[in-house]
């Protein structure tokens, strides 16, 4: 942030009393940002961007709201911005309008400062040419790393009000991504990649990433198609997360305010899934790196329990749907005329005893999906069906053959329903901790 | 406007220095030189400099600080410095069911600054569009790329930049801004919109309206002189319909949009989207879900060009060249597909969503012919592109936001028009799929393309019979170019947004109704 939190408090007192504003909040952000991308061992591209911007909030006399984003945060810039917020405020919804959260004064747990220093662009290049290098050495077929990329970020994020509220927090976040390609003669490409994340470049797994981009790369060369029908799926934990991403309307207590969720305020306490699931939000847990500690309207952060054993247990609130459906803020809130709720961080884990185990090892005409792709096109998340691309591979006898070009499809609630296994091996994902997710019965295209 | 500098710059007319000129004879004109050279800008007057430009519009009193900053660029060693300037006005509405929930103003202003050494570039982007704010982002930049800065001393000869070529002005887009619907007549006309929507669905369980209005100035200054100023206008209006009877769902969204027209949401035709939308959602309520396998099948006009966008137009831009994931990578002058296919990208179809006047590199943009009866003619190249690949600019530069380097992308993107009607497409299958509304879709590295389709029909001996749903279709971009073996005559555009290196841009894809002899539809097999 350009300017101290307090600075900007008593800069945008002033403005809203000479614009005799008296109940507004401002929600704030900054990205620090350095990222690199090489080819072929030559730095390709180096980005590096410092940026803000700020929400403000404005309430009239007759108390109704308007909002305005700016990134200009110097004195002209924000009284601008509540000016065109209170202008607005008078087409603002007449019903349900948003206000302070209760819990934006509580106290927060967890280090509100936690950056590391930043490393110098030199080294981030020179590590992500070694990893592309290495990668390229890992085996003959491996002709490039087309998509690569290394990161370093300090964010800042602040929440005041007129009411007294004022917090901030500090983080870093490092990360990097592999990508590579094959070209054999006679055969098709293949690619496959991976990504981690830590909070400095220092902590920063690049061999691992370089290992996995490579095994995987490698055991996607021998591939066949697969004859369509149904099987018995294994999830891979960033599988198995990113598709209950595309479904978390499940649990966005607002999506279910507005009918646009597979829920209804009634399905909480209903057996959703397999008594052997358990899953959680927890932007606190101690894997999630550059987590929040509070959310757009200030509310803390917490572990709030999705499902238990199969049971829908608790939804994801806003001050406002919490209010509305007489509940607790979950600290999900982002800020805007219209407050959304959003995850933070999923945790899911084993929940009933199996009455049976499985294992990769012996597994027999089982499918093991590792990536879902086009999730954006391939998810009606009102409808609760998808019907998916995907990376991953069949295993006959134990022994893994990659699969070229298929989909996966079915209706969420029949494969949260069809849940087998879920192993007891957690695994960090970009989404969350998950362990594999073995599922029966799934619809799949190949030819 | 008003520009006021701490130092003077060297005046243009202090240029005759006869003393140093050489003159063959008496009668011959003197040469003029542009400046003493102790008059020019040295390094260390830098720091002194205080350019004021006004905050609210890029114009001609933006070529001194840019000219000075572009030059110090040069100064330092960089082949080559390009600086983006953009300011946005923004705002969106939502409408759902009979009340106006939510309306977000957002004020941009950014700056991208761009230094190439060799093949290699450095960007560098900031909300901080003071002189001292684009220096620092500027100097960032060399730093990056290790280049040092000019020692004291040295001179900072700066650009001389083109005269302003400014589109707004010119093409008369400076009233856009104010000629836009105000907040209350966005709310008015979408609950209006919504009201219309509910009268003809049935079974409506969320209606949704919503509207976003996006005005944009950019400026473009670079170390080759280019200097052009542009407004854009994108706005967009649609329906989101969710539809519920017992178990059965459908949600069905339909989208328009429009560049350079300020009345577009008062000229909106909701009626007809609301016709459109409520009728495909009543169609998919009770549609089964799509038995998986290969088909033929015909792709809708309009937004069924998903399958070209993503099947050959990604593959087509030099971004990909770059990185060898495109199979068309050596094919230039090959046939790539059926000779039935010719296939356009272009920036210049009035009102279109993917129009722009130049790119954000500055360029105007082309008419590109990227396929011409099935042989590949040209590629999409930005600078950077251009540069690393040998392939021509074509003005395809874009960008969602000064937060991201210019890349190669696509504008309006279409299969242009066959020789076929519509009943002899449908007339050649037996058994196939009609593929009426297409979701989005997606490419990978290994050109392997996917899309969904959201409102699907069986075609059996010619004809539609029953509604399908969940389909999603995939193929490989190099196999399915020669399955496009009939178009019909009736080529429509529809809006869509791209996602990709650059960011989220405004694209228009489009075609006439076309077969595909085969493709993968994957959906659920018999269980």
């Amino acid at each position: 942030m350009p300017t101290s939190i307090t600075d900007l408090a008593t800069q945008a007192e002033a403005a809203a009393q000479r614009l005799s504003i008296a109940k507004y909040d401002i929600y704030g952000a900054s990205v620090d940002e350095t990222s690199v991308q090489v080819d072929h061992g030559e730095p390709k591209q180096v980005k590096a961007s410092q940026r803000s911007s700020v929400t403000v909030r404005v309430w009239n006399g007759d108390g109704t709201i308007g909002i305005t984003s700016t990134t200009d945060i110097d004195p002209v810039g924000l009284e601008l911005a509540l000016k065109t917020a209170y202008d607005a405020s008078f087409f603002g919804a007449k019903e349900n309008i948003p206000d302070f959260s209760p819990e934006a004064t509580a106290p927060l747990s967890g280090e509100l400062d936690d950056k590391a220093a930043p490393a110098e662009v030199s080294a981030l290049i020179e590590r992500l040419i070694g990893a592309e290098k290495a990668l390229m050495a890992a085996h003959p077929a491996i002709a490039s790393v087309p998509y690569n990329g290394m990161a370093q970020r300090e964010l800042d994020r602040f929440y005041l009000n007129s009411a007294g509220a004022m917090r901030r927090e500090g983080r870093s976040v490092a990360s990097i991504y592999l990508y590579s390609k094959t070209e054999q003669e006679g055969r098709k490409p293949r690619s496959a990649g991976a990504f981690k994340v830590s909070r400095s470049f220092g902590d920063l797994d690049v061999d691992g990433c370089l290992k996995e981009a490579a095994e995987k790369t490698i055991s996607h060369l021998n591939y066949e198609k697969i004859k369509s029908g149904q099987y018995r799926v294994v999830f891979s934990p960033d599988a198995f997360l990113s598709l209950m991403g595309a479904f978390s309307n499940l649990f966005n207590a607002q999506s279910i305010l507005d009918k646009q969720s597979l829920s209804t305020p009634e399905s909480l306490g209903e057996a959703i899934a397999s008594p052997l699931l358990c899953l959680c939000d927890d932007a606190l847990h101690p894997e999630n790196v550059g987590g929040e500690t509070f959310d757009g309207e200030g509310t803390p952060t917490r572990r709030i329990t999705l499902i238990d054993k199969g049971i829908l247990t608790n939804f994801l609130h806003s001050a406002g749907t919490a209010k509305r459906m007489n509940a607790q803020p979950t600290g999900h809130a982002n800020m805007g005329a219209k407050v959304t709720v959003g995850r933070h961080f999923y945790h899911a884990f084993p929940g009933a005893p199996a009455a049976q185990t499985y294992s990769l090892d012996e597994a027999d005409n089982v499918i093991l999906i590792d990536d879902l792709q086009a999730l954006h096109a391939g998810v009606q998340s009102l409808q609760g069906s998808f019907s998916l691309p995907f990376d991953g591979w069949l295993i006959k006898d134990g022994k893994r053959t990659s699969i070229e070009a298929a989909t996966v499809a079915g209706d969420i609630r029949d494969l949260l329903q069809s849940i087998i296994y879920v192993e007891k091996d957690l695994e960090l994902t970009g989404s969350g901790v998950s362990p594999r997710v073995w599922v029966e019965g799934l619809s799949i295209t190949g030819e | 406007m008003t520009l006021q500098c701490g130092q003077p710059l060297p005046l243009p007319d202090i240029a005759l220095l006869p003393n140093i000129v050489a003159s063959p004879s008496p009668r011959t004109p003197l040469m003029r030189l542009s400046a003493l050279p102790d008059l020019l800008l040295t390094s260390k007057q830098l720091p002194t400099l205080n350019y004021v430009a006004t905050r609210d519009r890029f114009d001609e009193s933006w070529e001194a600080p840019l000219s000075t900053l572009l030059g110090l660029g040069r100064a330092a060693g960089a082949d080559f410095v390009e600086i983006f300037l953009e300011r946005v006005n923004y705002i969106n509405c939502l409408a759902e069911d009979d009340t106006i929930t939510s309306i977000s103003p957002a004020l941009t202003t950014g700056a991208g600054v761009r230094v190439f050494q060799g093949k290699g570039d450095c960007y560098v982007s900031t909300n901080d569009l003071s002189f001292a704010g684009l220096k620092l982002a500027l100097e960032k930049a060399l730093s990056i790329l290790g280049l040092q800065l000019p020692t004291a001393n040295a001179f900072i000869p700066e650009i001389n930049l083109e005269l302003l070529r400014d589109y707004a002005t010119k093409r008369g887009k400076e009233s856009w801004l104010a000629d836009c619907s105000s907040i209350r007549e966005m709310g008015e006309i979408l609950l209006d919109a919504n009201a219309r929507l509910n009268a003809k669905a049935s079974h409506a369980q969320s209606r949704r309206a919503s509207y976003f209005r996006d005005w944009q100035e950019v400026l473009v200054a670079a170390s080759d002189g280019t200097f052009a100023r542009d407004i854009r206008l994108t706005q967009s209006a649609g329906y989101s319909l969710l539809c519920a009877d017992g178990a059965n769902r459908s949600s069905i969204g339909q989208r328009l949009g429009s560049t350079g027209k300020p009345d577009f949401l008062r000229a909106w035709d909701f009626d007809t989207t609301a016709e459109g939308v409520a009728e495909s959602a009543g169609k998919m309520l009770y549609a089964d879900y799509v038995e998986s396998g290969s088909y033929p099948v015909i792709m809708a006009n309009e937004f069924g060009g998903v399958i070209f966008h993503e099947a050959c137009g990604h593959l087509l831009e030099t971004t990909q060249i770059e990185r060898k994931t495109t199979p068309f990578i050596d094919k230039k002058g090959q046939k790539i597909a059926h000779e039935a296919l010719t296939a356009w990208d272009e920036g210049l179809s009035p009102d279109a969503f993917g129009t722009i006047d130049m790119d954000d590199e500055g360029m105007p943009a082309q008419r590109t012919l990227l396929i011409e009866n099935g042989i590949l003619k040209n590629f999409l190249a930005d600078r950077a592109g251009s540069m690393r690949t040998g392939h021509p600019r074509t003005g395809s530069g874009r960008r969602q936001s000064y937060a991201y380097a210019a890349a190669s992308r696509m504008r309006n993107t279409y299969i242009a028009p066959g020789n076929y009607e519509l009943d002899e497409l449908f007339g050649s299958i037996d058994k196939g799929i009609y593929c009426k509304k297409m979701g989005g879709g997606s490419v990978g590295a290994t050109g392997q393309f996917n899309f969904a389709v959201d409102e699907a029909y069986l075609i059996e001996n010619g004809k539609l019979t029953k509604p399908l749903k969940g389909a999603t279709l995939i193929g490989e971009a190099t196999e399915i170019m020669d399955k496009i073996s009939m178009c019909s005559k009736d080529l429509g555009l529809a809006a869509g947004f791209c996602g990709s290196v650059s960011g989220s841009i405004y694209v228009t894809v489009g075609q006439p109704h076309l077969k595909v002899d085969s493709i993968t539809v994957g959906g659920r097999s018999g269980s």
